[in-house]
């Protein structure tokens, strides 16, 4: 498995620096949530992080090769990355699209091998959707397409899997049904994992590392308890919140209190 | 399996199509005629040597030039709709239509004769415009080592509005230019305008290889229908390959238009066909597209030559009219939605 180095990364769209001065190291095996308010960087930095942006400054290290020398096929073979959505805008085959996962691998003048066909099944397996394989994509539920751009992510093996605001829009059930095979994998295959996280309880709950920012510089970086603390969120958010312990796991749990106070009273 | 019935298809409606013209061929003639082509083979002569003559130097460079037209359009249309992910998006949405009938009526207005390969100036031009137009306008839309597809489509709007104005100057002085505006018409309405061997010989090579190579870029449309970041997350060059992917596509445009001028609707509308019946995979949707493109232009063109014969109604006049009811039919045959 493989780990990233972001050394002294600045990276501005054109107009003003979105991130600043980011220094971050992912070790092989890690799972790293980044965390922070909209328009704080996340996204750009899972985008950096993919290769698809290039530094302004500074340098992005894949296990000893610098990102943005090495071709894109051979990125994707070891760096698969599932963003927010994707609008596919042809009515393709649930297998056909987890086969886009296998590109990567696919000699054009070959085809698809019976390795890259176990690789879908596969992945559809892991997913739980193997019996939605004939089924058309755009005729899906957003959660089942979530699952099975998941499974297309997964028929790439990478070694590093990045996410995107993984969760957002969808219901509890598959947001823990993702994290939860996300996170199996993790453990299981020593699979290292960045993702963007929006929903600060589930990061929480399934993530061993946080890193916090904040208009685009890294405010925080360790633990679930380390991070999210009353103090740190009361400077990131402007959302007054209480933080607890979760009643199972006693990871920190965050409570938003509403603003007009009068409708209920504490203690 | 649907190839070999498509391909078997194809050569099928090239031979029905060249028996029909003012002299009517007999189909097992023609069989006959084209077996005792073929190397080491030698029938005996049971037909007239002048229907030889027809069918060889008349019916069948047609014919084949009609297949060209199809499968180059149709090719085309795949690629472009592919690689934009825009239901609209046909062979000439990015400027190839107006270039090519800006070169044509430049050529027609030249006092140049062009006879030393046996073909005329006009087609060479419509060649040359639509290239250099798309070549033009991808360079107007390139900013900062990215060619955005949105500006692209822009730009091919506005330089193909600045075209049409130059030949809509030229027909408004065509008495001055010595201008035959039915010509002009007539290329503009699609028209297959090749007569004997010499511009194919020259085309059908292009048209095939390009064909060919589209199959090679499957893959990439495939992935290309993620979005550009989806497909670059999936190891595509995107920038690399929107650029050979584009030059693929101008290149199949600009034959096709040099043969029969702008004909309408295959582009956009034989992609969208297949693709609703054999669904979207490009690995199967290109070489079906191009041969369903090459028989639907075929037979098309035979009607525009046989329905008001001796008179010939442009080919792409019939497109229209014959393709537009089986594309609506086909749209709602399906009983889901047809999703782009």
């Amino acid at each position: 498995m493989i780990g990233l180095s972001i050394k002294q990364v600045f990276f501005s769209y054109g107009n003003g620096l979105v991130l600043h001065d980011i220094d971050l190291s992912v070790e092989p095996g890690e799972m790293v949530g980044l965390l922070g308010p909209n328009g704080s960087g996340k996204t750009t930095l899972i985008k950096l992080a993919s290769g698809i942006l290039k530094p302004g400054q500074g340098e992005i290290w894949l296990d000893g090769s610098n990102l943005n020398q090495i071709k894109r096929k051979a990125v994707a073979r070891s760096i698969a990355v599932m963003p927010q959505q994707f609008h596919i805008p042809f009515a393709f085959r649930v297998g056909e699209v987890v086969m886009l996962g296998r590109i990567p691998f696919i000699r054009t003048l070959t085809g698809e091998t019976e390795a890259d066909r176990e690789a879908v099944g596969y992945a559809l397996e892991l997913a739980g959707i193997s019996e939605l394989e004939q089924r058309r994509f755009d005729e899906l539920s957003g959660g089942e397409r979530q699952k099975v751009i998941l499974a297309m992510v997964l028929a790439q093996q990478p070694e590093l899997l990045l996410l995107d605001e993984p969760t957002v829009h969808l219901d509890i059930t598959h947001q823990v049904e993702i994290l939860e095979l996300v996170r199996g994998l993790n453990r299981r295959q020593g699979l290292t994992v960045v993702a963007a996280m929006h929903d600060l309880n589930l990061a929480s709950l399934y993530f061993d590392r946080l890193v916090l920012l904040k208009e685009g510089r890294v405010l925080a970086d360790g633990t679930p308890a380390e991070v999210i603390t009353e103090n740190m969120l009361r400077e990131v958010f402007a959302a007054s919140v209480k933080v607890e312990a979760h009643p199972a796991t006693g990871a920190p749990h965050v409570v938003i209190m509403p603003e007009e106070s009068d409708h209920y009273s504490v203690d | 399996m649907v190839l070999l019935f498509l391909a078997v298809g194809l050569v099928l409606a090239l031979f029905v199509a060249s028996i029909f013209g003012t002299v009517m061929l007999s189909l097992s003639d023609v069989v006959k005629m084209t077996i005792d082509k073929l190397p080491f083979i030698d029938l005996q002569d049971t037909w007239r040597a002048a229907d030889e003559t027809i069918f060889f130097q008349i019916r069948l460079p047609r014919v084949v030039a009609s297949a060209l037209v199809g499968a180059a359009l149709a090719t085309a249309g795949v690629l472009f709709q592919g690689l934009l992910r825009n239901p609209m998006a046909d062979p000439y949405i990015i400027g190839t239509s107006a270039g090519a009938a800006l070169g044509a009526t430049v050529a027609m207005v030249l006092p140049i004769e062009l006879s030393l390969l046996g073909f005329g100036l006009v087609p060479l031009a419509a060649f040359i415009g639509a290239l250099g137009t798309v070549f033009l306008v991808y360079n107007l839309a390139r900013v900062g080592g990215k060619t955005p597809v949105v500006s692209m489509l822009l730009a091919g709007f506005v330089v193909s509005a600045l075209l049409v104005a130059i030949i809509s100057f030229m027909m408004a002085i065509s008495d001055q230019l010595d201008l035959n505006i039915r010509s002009v018409y007539s290329f503009l309405m699609g028209h297959i305008s090749v007569v004997g061997w010499e511009w194919s010989v020259f085309i059908a090579p292009l048209v095939v290889a390009g064909v060919v190579v589209a199959r090679f870029f499957a893959y990439h449309l495939n992935a290309f229908s993620l979005g550009e970041e989806g497909a670059a997350y999936v190891g595509i060059e995107v920038e690399r390959d929107k650029i050979l992917i584009l030059a693929l596509g101008s290149v199949l445009t600009a034959a096709a238009v040099s043969i029969g001028g702008l004909i309408s609707f295959v582009g956009l509308v034989m992609p969208h066909s297949v693709r609703l019946v054999l669904g979207p995979d490009h690995r199967l949707l290109l070489p079906a597209s191009a041969l369903a493109g090459a028989i639907f232009v075929v037979f098309a063109d035979l009607l525009a030559r046989v329905v008001l014969a001796p008179t010939e109604i442009p080919v792409g006049i019939v497109t229209a009219i014959v393709g537009a009811p089986f594309f609506l039919y086909l749209l709602r045959r399906s009983r889901r939605e047809y999703a782009f």
